[in-house]
């Protein structure tokens, strides 16, 4: 089942597209990292898919063929914006007794062991919270509606490395207990590599790379070899990014990753998922890759010279 | 931070920098410690849930790595239990690994007096080591092993 399925999804303000022709799975059961720069779509298609941004083009279901914004979506998923967002001038228990309300399924006394086992007084004003104490109050609330597909807008941005730590700790445990989907954006390129299974990239309001993690990471690797003869060489492989200084060239290449041959002369790397990301982020000098490896390959091959 | 007992016998890490895949990370602590005589047949794998909390890391990463042991047969999974060893790569026994682990320290401190450094000693040891393993390839080859590894 998919959490997520989105076709020619976008969205358009005025003259720009925020996000246009994504078409998207994200599988049930995995932690999906959505990253890309500032104004890469990020939140917008996380707003469509939780159903507070309409759609311009394209159709978005969720939770396996669900309508968004029906009864059942809006019961199986919770939303957190950016910024962790609670009511500051409210208490803590406050908190949970307002949501509990709002909810037509809360779990308050899971809520409230999980708070007494985070050391965050009930008492106290959110707003008096530290940072990370205020997030965790927002992913508590979240958890406590028992959603199916947990969706989470820039969650670490605010919070120092201890708090990105134990608020990830918090969504991988929802995760193993109760099998809680999560999408998942961040700029935090080195903490998603150990939590994510998932990735999709954005780009200038365009899907760049979507797909499992372990998958993406067979699929590539990097070739370092002379400089001479690159071009061809590039063209032929389809770089996905191509990194050259005076005598020696690195390829960012996908073509089934490091157990292929190895032409004379070229060594082989593995890639790591940061390294991934940025190259289909800023593909220098490989033309700007689509999301698909045959896409890209079409391009360079029928380019007249 | 509290340290409460677990009732695995191991407890596992991680090591950013080390490129390896985490799941084969995981892999290879469990192979490691059943070599070393860490872990036994019966021993209890920690629980996928306090790896996830101990190392903030994909639950499904750690399902992997407890299904490749199991692929491996060296763990079976019981339902609503945990993950269990079910095998040993253990060759010799914990004292007879001491004694082995103290000879060689006896070698080192000579190869230390005879004047070589770390590189050194372990430029010599795989060179020996490969020697070794290398004749006894060619041995195994004549007697009908299928190996052709010493004959070229």
């Amino acid at each position: 089942m998919n959490v997520i399925e989105t076709a020619g999804l976008g969205k358009c303000y005025g003259k720009s597209w925020a996000l246009r022709d994504c078409t998207l799975t994200v599988p049930e059961g995995s932690l999906a990292a959505l990253v890309g720069p500032n104004g890469a779509g990020k939140s917008t298609l996380m707003n469509m898919a939780v159903g507070l941004t309409l759609p311009t083009a394209g159709t978005a279901t969720v939770l396996g063929g669900q309508v968004i914004r029906s009864p059942a979506a809006l019961n199986d998923i919770a939303f957190m914006a950016q910024d962790a967002p609670v009511y500051k001038s409210l208490s803590v228990a406050d908190m949970l007794h307002l949501t509990r309300n709002l909810n037509r399924r809360f779990d308050a006394d899971t809520a409230r062991a999980r708070l007494a086992d985070l050391g965050i007084p009930l008492k106290k004003k959110t707003g008096k919270l530290s940072g990370g104490q205020q997030a965790q109050v927002a992913l508590t609330v979240a958890l406590a509606r028992r959603p199916r597909l947990l969706i989470l807008d820039e969650p670490l941005s605010a919070l120092d490395p201890l708090a990105r730590q134990d608020f990830l700790a918090t969504v991988m445990t929802a995760m193993a207990d109760d099998g809680v989907s999560v999408l998942l954006s961040s700029h935090a390129l080195a903490e998603l590599e150990r939590v994510a299974d998932y990735l999709v990239v954005l780009g200038g309001g365009e899907l760049r790379l979507a797909g499992a993690v372990d998958d993406l990471l067979a699929e590539h690797r990097v070739l370092t070899g002379p400089a001479a003869g690159t071009d061809q060489f590039a063209a032929q492989l389809s770089a996905v990014q191509v990194k050259r200084a005076g005598a020696q060239a690195h390829l960012l290449v996908r073509d089934g990753g490091p157990g292929r041959t190895v032409p004379p002369g070229w060594e082989s790397h593995p890639v790591g998922l940061e390294e991934l990301v940025l190259a289909y982020l800023r593909p220098a000098g490989g033309g700007t890759p689509s999301a698909t490896a045959a896409g890209s390959r079409t391009e360079l091959t029928e380019v007249p010279r | 931070m509290t340290i409460d007992k677990q009732n695995s016998p191991i407890e596992f890490r991680l090591d950013p920098s080390s490129g390896v895949p985490t799941y084969l990370q995981l892999v290879q602590q469990v192979e490691h410690a059943l070599r070393l005589g860490y872990l036994q047949p019966g021993d209890q794998l920690p629980k996928v849930r306090d790896v996830v909390a101990a190392l903030t890391i994909n639950p499904n990463t750690v399902l992997k790595a407890y299904k490749e042991l199991e692929t491996k047969g060296l763990a079976a999974g019981r339902p609503g239990q945990g993950t269990f060893v079910q095998a040993t790569l253990s060759q010799v026994t914990l004292p007879e690994l001491s004694g082995l682990r103290r000879s060689m320290l006896g070698w080192l401190s000579s190869a230390e007096e005879a004047g070589l450094d770390e590189d050194g000693i372990v430029a010599l040891f795989t060179s020996v080591m490969r020697e070794f393993f290398k004749s006894r390839g060619a041995a195994a080859g004549q007697s009908g092993d299928g190996e052709t590894e010493g004959v070229a």
